[in-house]
This record gives C-alpha cells, sequence and structure tokens, in this order.
C-alpha cells in the first residue's frame, strides 16, 4: 500500500474542484485533489494516485516510469483492481474479495 | 620473479572477466524492463568501489514498498557482501496488533454495522479469524479502494453504519482525514472510522533505542515523505548520527541512495539527502499535513506489533470529530493479543531475526496460510522473502535433486 498510481487528469468537476476525472491506462475514475489544494492540477497534468487521492504532480516521463516500475514490482494487477474500484463502481455486484 | 607477474597479471585478468561477467549479467536482467540498464550496472560497480572491503555496511530500508523492490529487484545480488540490508517495520499491515483486529471485528457483529476496509486488510487474522472469515460467516464485510468510497458507502446504505477500518502511516493518513472533514462538513452520521494510523518517526526511534539493533545509515520511505517531507529525518542525521537518504523504488533509484550513503558513511558524515527529488518536497505536503492536524491528535501511546508499547506514535480522532471515532461511537474489547508463542514476527519486524531464521518460517506460515502478518501483507518483509528467495532455492534444490 506504500506505492502509488500515476494518472492524468481528464477533467476538473465543475461543481467540486477537489473532484476530478482521471484516466490510468484507459481507465477513467474520479479521485480527489483535496491534498492538491496549494498546487491545483489542471486537465492533462500527471498526478500521483494513493487510494483516491493525488498525493503530488509528476511529469509525464515520471508517470510512464512509475507504471513500468509498478509493472515490474508485480504491483500493476492490484493497482489496476484499486483504481476500477474507485468510487464503488463495482458495488452494485458484490465484489469479490480476492 | 615473471611468474609471480603473470600470476598477479591473471588474477587481475580473472576478475577483469568476473566484472564484466557480473555487468553483463545485470545489464540482461534489466536490459527489457528499465531505461537505463547500462547506468544500473555502473552504479552497481561504483557501490562495490565504495563499499571497499573492510567495513560491514548495514542499512535498514523502512518502508514496505522498498522491501518488496529489494526482493522483487534482485538487489541483495547486486550489493556486495559487505552491504547488509535490513527491514524496518514500515508495512502497517505488519505493526498491527491481533487485538485490533478483534476491536474492529467486534464492533461490526452488529448487523447493522457494515466493516469496510482495504484489500490489504482482508486476510489479516484476529483470533477469530480474518475480516475475509468473517465475511463468509455472515458478516457484512466490504472491500473499499479510498476512505472516500467508505463514506460514500455510508451514504448509499442510510439505515446502516459503516464502520471504516484506517491503517497505515502518513501516506494513507490524510485521505482519512479529508474524508472525515468531508463526513462532518455534509452532517453524514452513520459513519466512523476505526483508527489505526501510525507515524513513521517514533518506530525509526524504537529501532534505534532497541539494544540489539547495530545500524549504520537509512533508506528513507519514499511516499511517506511526500507527505511528511525530509526534515522529520534530521533528528536521525544530527542526534544519532546515521546517515539517510529518502529513495525512490526503482532499482537505479535504491542503488543511487546505496551510493549516496556509502559517501556519507565514507566521509564520516551524517545528513539527510533526498534521492527521490522528483517526488518528494523537503518541506512535504502542506495541504495534507493541515488535514491531519485539524482531525487527528497522537495518543500516548499505542502498542506495535513486535516492537511493543510506542509513545506518541499513533493517532487518534480529535474531541470534535468523536462522532465519527468509532472507538467512541462503539465499546471495544480492548483485549490484547499475543501472537502464538512460536511466531517470531517481533524480532524479524525489528530486523533481529531474518525471515527464514523464524521456525514457522515456510513450514507453518506461508502466504498460503499465514500465522503473522509479515505473510499476510506482500510489503512483509516474510512474504516478500518467501515469494522470491524461498521458491528460488528450492527450484535450486529440486534441480540438483534431479541431477
Amino acid at each position: 500500500m506504500c506505492l502509488a498510481i500515476p494518472g492524468k487528469i481528464v477533467e476538473i468537476s465543475s461543481d467540486n474542484k477537489d473532484s476530478a476525472l482521471v484516466d490510468v491506462v484507459g481507465v477513467r475514475r474520479r479521485i480527489d485533489l483535496g491534498l492538491l489544494q496549494d498546487d491545483q492540477p489542471v486537465p492533462g497534468d500527471w498526478v500521483l494516485i494513493h487510494v483516491g487521492f493525488a498525493m503530488s504532480k509528476i511529469s509525464e516521463q515520471d508517470a510512464a516510469d512509475q507504471m513500468n516500475t509498478l509493472r515490474m514490482l508485480g504491483e500493476i494487477d492490484g493497482a489496476m483492481q484499486e483504481v476500477q474500484g474507485y468510487g464503488l463502481e463495482d458495488a452494485q455486484r458484490d465484489p469479490e474479495i480476492q | 620473479m615473471r611468474s609471480e607477474i603473470r600470476k598477479s597479471s591473471e588474477i587481475h585478468l580473472r576478475q577483469a572477466r568476473k566484472t564484466d561477467a557480473r555487468n553483463a549479467e545485470i545489464r540482461m536482467r534489466f536490459v527489457d524492463e528499465f531505461r537505463e540498464p547500462e547506468l544500473i550496472s555502473k552504479t552497481a560497480e561504483e557501490i562495490r568501489r565504495l563499499a571497499g572491503k573492510e567495513r560491514h555496511h548495514r542499512m535498514m530500508e523502512v518502508c514496505g514498498g522498498h522491501t518488496h523492490a529489494i526482493y522483487r529487484f534482485g538487489l541483495k545480488d547486486i550489493l556486495p557482501d559487505n552491504i547488509e540490508l535490513i527491514h524496518g517495520p514500515g508495512c502497517p499491515v505488519c505493526v498491527l496488533p491481533m487485538g485490533r483486529i478483534d476491536d474492529g471485528l467486534s464492533i461490526a457483529q452488529d448487523p447493522d454495522v457494515i466493516f469496510a476496509a482495504f484489500g490489504d486488510m482482508m486476510r489479516v487474522p484476529g483470533t477469530q479469524g480474518s475480516p475475509l472469515e468473517h465475511k463468509a460467516r455472515g458478516m457484512d464485510v466490504r472491500i473499499v479502494y479510498s476512505p472516500s468510497d467508505a463514506l460514500k458507502l455510508a451514504r448509499m446504505n442510510p439505515g446502516k453504519h459503516v464502520m471504516f477500518f484506517a491503517i497505515g502511516f502518513e501516506t494513507t493518513a490524510p485521505s482519512t482525514a479529508l474524508t472525515l472533514m468531508r463526513a462532518k462538513a455534509e452532517g453524514i452520521r452513520n459513519f466512523s472510522v476505526f483508527c489505526n494510523h501510525v507515524t513513521i518517526i517514533p518506530a525509526i526511534r524504537a529501532i534505534l533505542d532497541s539494544p540489539d539493533m547495530r545500524l549504520d545509515a537509512f533508506i528513507g520511505p519514499g511516499h511517506v515523505s511526500t507527505v511528511i517531507g525530509c526534515r522529520p529525518y534530521e533528528w536521525i542525521a544530527r542526534n544519532e548520527g546515521k546517515p539517510i537518504v529518502v529513495s525512490g523504488f526503482e532499482p537505479l533509484d535504491m542503488l543511487q541512495s546505496v551510493v549516496m550513503l556509502l559517501h556519507q558513511l565514507r566521509k564520516g558524515e551524517a545528513k539527510v539527502e533526498n534521492q527521490y527529488k522528483r517526488v518528494v518536497p523537503w518541506e512535504g505536503n502542506r495541504a495534507a499535513l493541515r488535514a491531519m492536524a485539524e482531525v487527528f491528535e497522537l495518543r500516548p501511546y499505542f502498542e506495535w506489533r513486535g516492537l511493543g508499547f510506542i509513545s506518541q506514535s499513533a493517532l487518534r480522532l480529535r474531541d470534535n470529530y468523536a462522532e465519527w471515532d468509532a472507538e467512541q461511537r462503539f465499546q471495544v474489547p480492548g483485549i490484547r493479543v499475543t501472537d502464538p508463542k512460536a511466531a517470531q514476527c517481533g524480532e524479524v519486524l525489528k530486523g533481529v531475526l531474518k525471515p527464514h531464521q523464524c521456525k514457522l518460517f515456510g513450514r507453518e506460515c506461508t502466504p498460503e496460510h499465514p500465522i503473522g502478518a509479515l505473510m499476510v501483507s506482500s510489503e512483509g518483509s516474510c512474504a516478500a522473502y518467501f515469494n522470491y528467495e524461498h521458491r528460488k532455492a528450492a527450484l535450486v534444490n529440486s534441480l540438483t535433486s534431479i541431477a
């Protein structure tokens, strides 16, 4: 759980500037930008995400490297499972605990 | 005379060939995986040069993510024998005493309570079984991937109470804090947090105070530091005289951090350095620290599995958040549970024992049927060691027994 997942900000919510749609290798979910209030990201920015919250802004190269590192650590499935779980998107079907 | 010169040059030639072979192996290992395999082998060479032969260097990596990386990337094979990597207690699942899991689960015995937690909590054993096992027996247990989703569950289930079982170091605590601020602002009353957030500095202090530990340097946590910054580590350098380098997670990051530590050790220096500058700001994340300060205060003391009671090492909700504090909303048994006598989780956690030195390792205690938390979490040193080294050794044994 120490690791963080890189994602690209797609869109900031118009009625809540702390809520953003993020893209993580094609999977789109809402994450919370509340921890980056002092350094608000804009669409196109890359961020490191941990438990559904953006923790810091990073470069696109760093995002690619981080994705690669997650892959090499065997963490990519866990990371994608986490991202897909954001917002309880699968909550309607009782999520299977793996 | 000439034969001596020839012998000496033969030795040098052999050593040069060994170096070439080692470098080739390192390049091959990383060539498809990371951008700069050449740089990795160059850095490995520099480590060998700097490490010398006489001194034995003991370096502790604090965070579970680094433990995992060390095993996964085979960094111990790359480092010379006189650099010893010792695993620290930076795995929040691993340091949680069993009694706390029992406490959280006892609250959720109430059929109107939903127990919500991250996936890595689901298989952690309490005395009556893990959350997953409780789910199988009828408890309403849900995985969430964010504390804000636990709050969302509460909004979606107004007739139930959602209790979020919060764990994690300072990387995770700010997210729990923000979620509580939102719950309060929105007046969501069917939500509470059972807070097991712990702080990394007191754990490092406890390790350094431990009489059976001798350490020369630290590899500092990567993502905790994005929140707390690098300043909190200054006392390690100043008061304890140990160098510490905050490190990223790629092989090159960790090897570069070892180089930086060796430079300091050779010069007899002790300071805090940031190898992970691209992600970690020296001052940390002010917004995250503000959220934590708003919602949490330090417990006078907290029990850590393996390390015992450590003062001011864990967080609880402030009085003005009492309504969202599961420990205040509900009665908890609060029974201390000691680990099974044979399990040596504590000593492995402190780095006194290596995982395979625990009597239960690989026999009664494996990732498939874990006895202790260091085997349940993939960041736990026992699970990491088991998955990479034990299997490698078993493979070698089986191959040689066939031959």
